[in-house]
């Protein structure tokens, strides 16, 4: 017969498996001074621009997310007006059905490179802590700023002074 | 002594059970960010339809003569 005295060692150390997985912390988000991951081996369904050199904002975005909408034209408007000096502008579009991602491009009509993360292979290694969030890095590839969420003119704001700031410190120029 | 070792072992198959079946314990049962696409959609607002709402609220206290009808504090005094 099994008794509490022998069940004890295995429910003690089933206990312990299960406080283990329960204290064990989540994927660590990537936060500033990480190197972000590369977008041409991330897996990302359409033309994936070069970014060698180059300061790159890259934009998580998600058809059914409302300020993601309101964030497109500020992200065309700093590709526009940064391009030329080496910043890339990378929309990376979370939606599960390539329809909605397609229907949200072509109504919004972006100014800037926008590409699938269909499988969540991105965004979930990143580990975006709301959508929207961008990613500002600098020539290096290192992640410099990380902006949670959009907030019209206060984020448009800040991210225009953190561009021209990393395009000041050189590197290789396009 | 035998008894406060048969309680540990008890309690701590109790706690065993209730962490692993609550469903809500680990880190599985989170809706990241990116997945939120059903949360997001219109029907999951309980006022998506502002004026389908205010005209069914009026139907239900008009019949009911339940002042105020439903969530907002009243009497029922029937003065509707």
């Amino acid at each position: 017969m099994v008794t509490p005295k022998r069940m004890a060692p295995g429910i003690l150390a089933a206990a312990a498996v299960a406080l283990a997985v329960l204290a064990a912390p989540a994927v660590a988000q990537l936060a500033p001074g990480k190197p972000f991951p590369a977008l041409a081996a991330a897996g990302l369904v359409g033309q994936v621009p070069e970014v060698d050199g180059k300061v790159l904002v890259v934009d998580f975005w998600a058809s059914w997310c409302a300020p993601c909408k309101s964030s497109f034209p500020v992200y065309s408007r700093l590709e526009r007006d940064f391009a030329g000096r080496g910043l890339v502008v990378v929309g990376v579009g979370v939606d599960e059905t390539p329809e909605a991602f397609a229907t949200f491009v072509a109504r919004l009509k972006p100014g800037f490179v926008t590409l699938h993360d269909s499988r969540h292979a991105l965004v979930a290694r990143v580990q975006v802590p709301t959508m929207p969030t961008s990613y500002v890095v600098d020539r290096t590839g290192k992640v410099r700023f990380v902006h949670a969420g959009f907030h019209g003119e206060d984020t448009e704001r800040e991210l225009r002074r953190e561009i021209q700031a990393l395009l000041a410190e050189g590197g290789n120029p396009p | 002594m035998r008894r406060l070792g048969t309680a540990l072992i008890l309690g701590a198959a109790v706690a065993l059970i209730a962490l692993l079946g609550s469903g809500c314990a680990g880190p599985a049962a989170r809706v990241r960010p990116w997945e939120r696409a059903a949360l997001a959609d219109d029907v999951m607002n309980p006022d998506g339809d502002p004026l389908g709402t205010a005209l069914s609220e009026h139907v239900y206290f008009s019949r009911t003569a339940a002042s105020g009808g439903r969530g907002v504090g009243g009497s029922g005094c029937g003065c509707n």
